[in-house]
């Protein structure tokens, strides 16, 4: 109880911070100076530090957070009522779900930083990120007027198409590890080299070698589909604000609208968790003996503080894409899907293989 | 005109410089900005503007060198104010006098309604006295309707100085220069 209770406060607190580096960073792309307003009344006061975090615009989290709050709640008349209610929350809760079995610390005393350490942990997440779907789909539906609709719609063809190269992708990353629990696979790469280039932290052999293209191969597939089940640009095809207003959450208001927002963020931070964990040796690093379970408290932090910056450097990286590139055409992002990747990702499953086979470690 | 387009290469059809060619931009933007090379954002209220000269803003009766009242209640001004925002009263036949000695007359009362006002410049292009000037000011605020009318003693203390040819001193010395001009010896 305790342990999810220090991942989900810590997390939403990351949620709406993403959601602020989201703005401030984009400002900063696009030649503008971003949220810089909100100043507390007596951390304002404080000479140096009080005006940089205005500046910073660290206090507008918080300030959102009351204002979605105590906004007007509007139920539009035409809705299905219970449908309109349930949306928000079946969006919100796969995304916190999966956070369960992602290990994102070796040990804190005793107790392993991981919430759930399930065996099958993989198949876990794929089965509950595929329910992230419904969230959306249910909105669309429950909004009853057509952009919702639409976007609804399209989200639903697009985390279907996408979650089959997702799970293809990682399919490798089995063949190699041998293993679906995640604290495994972390192990795994911490003695045998990160997933996504062996050759780092594995030593030199032929195996390794020759796992590096597929190691290459699987992650990229496994991040373009993890834009396209986030719902980010470049396929943000549910949202594209330009056609379809808002996509699938057009109709709401308030914190039932904070709820998909929220959702989407912890989509992206489960997400960016996973990457770190699958191919980016988790909370390991092959230095200073750092990949070994920690022995002291502080040693503990400092593997927590591996896997968070990792994950923030993937969250900078979403970020940063999504202020780059112009939205996809929906037959293109169909082509890519499902002519590009899927097969992509089934020819590196049999390359991995035969690697696999041929090679002996 | 027919655009000829060529067909993509190969490498460019894996979408990949395209994507490389775009990090590119938006770091190079990113980091410009962050460091403080670009900078296009003017942060106004903190960061004061500052207004060209010929700028035409709200308009201001203004004092000579000695601190008098320029403004002779000729009345040319509210005449021709398009929006009909000047409003002045004359001192009348026992008003008080002019701040200046030989000039004949100066308002009792002179009012700018800034919310009828439109900038226009005429007032000033119209004053023989050059006692009303355009300032650079452009942001005038009230909480009601009452306070954006500016009487005279507001809108002299706004417009502050401005000398010239002081025309009734000069006037005022050669009369009396006219009076002892035969000069006895």
């Amino acid at each position: 109880m305790l342990k999810i209770a220090c991942v989900l406060g810590p997390l939403l607190t990351l949620v709406a911070y993403a959601v602020l580096a989201e703005r401030k960073v984009s400002a900063l792309i696009q030649d503008r100076v971003g949220p810089n307003r909100v100043s507390l009344p007596l951390i304002g006061g404080i000479p140096v530090i009080g005006p940089f975090l205005t500046k910073l615009g660290f206090w507008h989290p918080l300030v959102d957070g009351v204002k979605s709050f105590i906004k007007e709640d509007f139920t539009p008349a035409h809705v299905r009522k219970i449908y309109f209610w349930l949306a928000p929350a079946i969006a919100l809760v796969p995304a916190f779900l999966v956070i369960a079995v992602i290990p994102f610390g070796s040990t804190l005393g005793s107790q392993k930083m991981v919430i759930a350490d399930l065996n099958v942990g993989i198949l876990y997440t794929f089965g509950i990120v595929s329910l992230g779907v419904y969230g959306i789909v249910l909105a669309g539906y429950a909004a009853n007027s057509k952009f919702p609709f639409l976007g609804g719609i399209r989200s639903s063809a697009q985390m279907i198409s996408y979650e089959l190269a997702m799970g293809m992708s990682v399919v490798p990353v089995f063949l190699v590890v041998g293993d679906l629990n995640l604290s495994k696979i972390i192990e795994h790469q911490a003695h045998n080299g990160w997933n996504v280039f062996p050759l780092f932290g594995g030593g030199f052999s032929l195996q390794t070698l020759l796992l590096v293209p597929c190691g290459m191969l699987s992650f990229t597939i496994f991040f373009v589909a993890a834009f396209a089940e986030t719902n980010r640009l470049p396929f943000d095809l549910p949202e594209s604000e330009s056609e379809l207003v808002g996509g699938y959450h057009t109709e709401y208001s308030s914190m039932k609208f904070g709820m998909f927002f929220i959702g989407e963020y912890a989509n992206m931070f489960a997400g960016a968790a996973m990457m770190t964990t699958l191919f980016f040796g988790g909370w390991t690093l092959p230095f200073f003996g750092l990949d070994q379970a920690a022995d002291s408290v502080w040693k503990g932090l400092l593997h927590i503080g591996i896997f968070m910056a990792k994950m923030f450097a993937f969250m900078g990286i979403f970020i940063w894409v999504r202020w780059m590139l112009p939205r996809f055409r929906y037959d293109q992002l169909m082509d890519l899907g499902w002519r590009r990747l899927i097969p992509l990702a089934l020819a590196n499953i049999i390359l991995t293989a035969a690697v696999l086979a041929l090679t002996d470690r | 005109m027919i655009v000829k387009r060529n067909e993509l290469t190969w490498f460019e059809r894996l979408y990949l410089p395209a994507l490389v060619g775009g990090l590119k931009v938006t770091a190079r933007h990113f980091f410009n900005n962050i460091t403080g090379k670009t900078k296009v954002t003017q942060q106004y209220p903190e960061e004061p503007t500052k207004v060209l000269p010929g700028y035409r803003g709200a308009p201001y009766l203004v004092r000579d060198q000695d601190g008098a009242t320029k403004c002779v209640s000729c009345q040319l001004c509210e005449f021709i104010c398009p929006p009909k925002a000047i409003r002045m009263t004359p001192p009348g036949a026992a008003g008080q006098p002019a701040d200046r000695p030989n000039a004949e007359k100066m308002p009792k009362e002179f009012e700018i309604n800034m919310l009828r006002c439109i900038f226009c410049g005429l007032c000033q292009e119209v004053c023989p006295e050059e006692a009303i000037f355009l300032k650079s000011d452009f942001s005038l605020t009230g909480l009601a309707r009452g306070e954006m009318v500016y009487n005279k003693e507001k809108l002299l203390a706004l417009g502050g100085t401005h000398g010239g040819v002081q025309k009734w001193k000069h006037k005022l010395e050669e009369a009396k220069e006219q009076e002892t001009f035969p000069v006895k010896v």
